[in-house]
């Protein structure tokens, strides 16, 4: 990059009002960092703890699911060329609310899967989601890997807002899976 | 009979402070849980139940003061309950205590989501910081 781009991305970052980003590995030592980096973040701003609380927990779940859902063995490289394991995080806090953006890539066929839960999840009002989501509670299992697979639905329900998301090919077998969470 | 050992962890950045104590029958869960893999942190705690409700005290309180919880988290703590509730076959009485934060209606939900679905009474309890 040059130098010249360097000013260009931060007053683009500015622009858009990201307080937190970041791109690369998410690995369990990255969570533990971005998470106490938010929240020292969190305490300089003027926010009741009621919002930071939210937006700290519906950071952990996106955070969590990117750790657990980007498989090890997905390290094929598409074709960008880059490392498939890589995945965006974003924080935006504008005159609205925050917003937590995630982006990364996933293989077509899970792509699928989380495009239905996310479409049932969006059909969904208040009351119906606290429903769904206690039926999976008592319903669903645990994989060995700790998901429960609540944490959209406990995303939703959080945030309070409907979820937006896009799926953009990028080749046969892989899909950019880009997440919007707004929290006001 | 032999005594048992009670738990008694320190809260961390990702996991809640544990007090089960088996001589008072108070249970006692404080802090924050998110870890990755809940799983690895409760099991030690689901287990110490089971070996407590051989011989259970009359009455057993359940202390819940959770900051907040992630959804790997609110499996381990719904096994958590199960165990508890089958206590009362024994004949024990068990209270669950769910402490929330002022205007927190998200854990005060949480606590209502466990109350709609075991069978033990809950008290909910609002407090200004946990």
């Amino acid at each position: 990059m040059s130098l010249k781009r360097i000013f260009k991305l931060y007053k683009a970052m500015e622009m858009e009002d990201i307080i937190l980003s970041f791109n690369g590995i998410v690995t369990a030592d990255f969570l533990d960092s971005v998470l106490h980096l938010m929240e020292t973040k969190m305490q300089t701003l003027d926010e009741s703890s009621k919002r930071k609380k939210k937006v700290f927990n519906v950071l952990v779940e996106c955070i969590q699911n990117l750790y657990h859902h980007i498989e090890d063995d997905l390290i094929l490289k598409v074709k960008t060329k880059k490392e498939t394991r890589n995945a965006l995080i974003i924080v935006v806090k504008n005159e609205e609310g925050f917003l937590i953006q995630t982006g990364n890539y996933i293989e077509r066929e899970l792509a699928l899967e989380l495009e239905e839960r996310l479409i049932k999840i969006n059909s969904l009002d208040r009351v119906q989601l606290r429903d769904y989501y206690q039926n999976i509670l008592i319903n669903g299992s645990v994989s060995d890997k700790g998901t429960a697979g609540l944490g959209m639905i406990d995303i939703a329900r959080k945030s309070g807002n409907k979820l937006e998301y896009e799926f953009l090919d990028i080749d046969e077998n892989h899909c950019f899976f880009s997440l919007n969470v707004k929290i006001d | 009979m032999s005594v048992m050992e009670n738990i008694l962890r320190e809260g961390s950045a990702k996991t809640p402070a544990v007090n089960f104590d088996s001589a008072s029958g108070v249970l006692e869960l404080k802090g924050r849980s998110i870890p990755e893999n809940s799983v690895e942190f409760y099991k030690p705690l689901n287990d110490w139940i089971d070996n407590y409700g051989v011989n259970p005290k009359d009455k057993t309180i359940v202390d819940i003061k959770l900051e907040y919880f992630n959804t790997s988290s609110s499996k381990c703590i719904l096994d958590l309950f199960k165990k508890l509730e089958s206590l009362k076959t024994k004949g024990a009485e068990v209270l669950v205590n769910w402490y929330f934060e002022e205007d927190d209606e998200d854990m005060e939900e949480a606590g209502e989501d466990y109350q709609a679905i075991i069978k033990l009474p809950f008290k909910m309890i609002e407090v200004e910081e946990i």
